[in-house]
């Protein structure tokens, strides 16, 4: 499984320090999620989109997670134009739309695909193991980077798991069909992972203390701030700080 | 002479960026009794997945029972009469009880139930593991494990075995015992194995996987 799929490459944005692209993104969402109107999303999507092509992402896998990522924005559109208040309606047949529930919907969807946009460009351009240790560096809670960072890293362990079972039960002719034999196998298999991958992590969780693990990981490596990282920050610090006064 | 069971042409596999196999030629005919060696990481298990098309080679031809495998749906039929011992033994019991994880082989084959708690029996009894048989499988001991994921194997009573290090971690009086059955029960077999000495006394010859490639020793 490939879970890090943009963190390769070596653009700007990908040697960029991890420090910096966390703190941007942080400015950069909160101040899309409280922008209003329409103009300020859409300026924000275009700061994103600016991003991505700096970062040269293939364009194929960006859409593939944008459409996922849109799918739960269609109830938006479902919901809020039917049921927002405003003064103008727009009647196609018997439907009425609430032209001030468009608006909101649309700046919803602008907001969000921006934010979206800006994590692919600044987070996925890093490594996991780098956004966490990015994190214990701008003093984010310890256990909560130890949590996100072993839960990130158990989530191909129990993938493993599920490979290794599911070779297993190929490689015994098994060919799924509509009988109990079917159902049984698959909840043993269900079964098989829960079990294989909690004593898989008691194993490993063993094997960190027998090498003095505390809690928390220590830092090998660190980072150096470059001077392309400075412009970068200030830069996009800028950008914001024009956009909100126009705003 | 017969045509080869598995008859494997040019076949490369990369993971990756890095080279496993690079052209690498198998035949292994009906009463083939082989050991295959090789050097960590030379792509020893990753040949073995490629037979039972769990990993699909680059490029190369794969060819069992004298049809040209390549879709998921070609393997069906090899898996049920090919029969794969992983390494890890983790990896092969996946059911509640030692029986079930036995047992689920022959059901998969199609067998009556009567006659795969007969079949249950025999392979317990071939072992020597008949006080296992209601044992839970996650909480045997390594050896242990290993008997089972053996019986798995032995109960479709495959036309060839793919061993993967089936000495690994049995004590000598079982490894006798697993020499006597493949001796008497096995016709052909390809072994992967560190363990010399075992390698010697199961297999009429030794090949050598090296560079991607195999040596005939």
């Amino acid at each position: 499984m490939h879970l890090e799929e943009f963190a390769e490459g070596d653009s700007f944005l990908h040697k960029a320090d991890p420090r910096v692209k966390i703190i941007v993104f942080c400015l950069f969402s909160i101040f899309c999620a409280t922008s209003t109107g329409l103009k300020i999303p859409f300026l924000c999507v275009i700061y994103s989109t600016i991003l991505i092509f700096i970062a040269k992402i293939k364009i194929k896998n960006l859409f593939s997670r944008l459409i996922m990522a849109n799918f739960f924005i269609i109830f938006i559109w479902i919901f809020i134009p039917f049921s927002y208040p405003t003064t103008f309606y727009i009647s196609i047949g018997p439907i009425n739309l609430s032209y001030e529930g468009l608006k909101y919907a649309l700046s919803i969807t602008l907001k969000c695909n921006a934010i979206i946009l800006a994590t692919i460009a600044l987070l996925s351009t890093s490594s996991v193991f780098s956004i966490a240790h990015a994190m214990l560096h701008i003093k984010m809670p310890k256990k909560l980077v130890t949590v996100f960072f072993l839960f990130y890293r158990y989530i191909s362990v129990i993938h493993d798991e599920y490979t290794k079972i599911k070779n297993a039960v190929t490689v015994r002719g098994f060919v799924p069909t509509t009988n109990l034999h079917t159902y049984k196998t698959y909840a043993y298999v269900i079964g098989g992972i829960l079990l294989k991958s909690y004593e898989r992590a008691d194993d490993i969780y063993k094997a960190m203390l027998c090498r003095g693990f505390q809690g928390f990981f220590p830092l090998f490596e660190h980072f150096k701030i470059k001077k392309s990282d400075i412009i970068f920050f200030i830069v996009s610090v800028l950008i914001f700080i024009l956009l909100w006064v126009k705003n | 002479m017969n045509s080869p069971i598995i008859r494997l042409r040019d076949i490369s596999f990369s993971y990756d960026d890095k080279v496993i196999l690079n052209g690498l030629n198998l035949d292994i005919y009906e009463g083939d009794r082989i050991g295959l060696i090789g050097p960590n990481g030379s792509g020893k298990t990753t040949l073995l997945y490629i037979i039972m098309g769990l990993l699909k080679p680059n490029s190369g031809i794969v060819e069992i029972f004298g049809k040209i495998r390549q879709k998921k749906k070609d393997f069906i039929e090899v898996r049920k009469k090919i029969g794969l011992l992983f390494q890890d033994s983790d990896s092969q019991l996946f059911c509640p009880t030692v029986k079930e994880d036995i047992a689920f082989g022959p059901l998969n084959l199609g067998k009556k139930k009567e006659e795969v708690i007969k079949i249950v029996e025999e392979t317990c009894e071939v072992l020597g593991i008949k006080e296992l048989k209601d044992r839970v499988t996650y909480k045997l001991s390594g050896g242990e494990k290993r008997l089972v994921a053996l019986a798995t194997v032995i109960a479709m009573k495959p036309i060839c075995y793919l061993l993967d290090e089936p000495s690994l971690g049995l004590d000598e009086r079982t490894i006798e015992r697993l020499l006597n059955y493949l001796r008497d029960n096995a016709k052909t077999y390809l072994i992967v194995s560190h363990d010399r000495n075992f390698i010697k006394r199961a297999t009429d010859k030794i090949y050598i996987l090296e560079r991607g490639r195999i040596l005939y020793y």
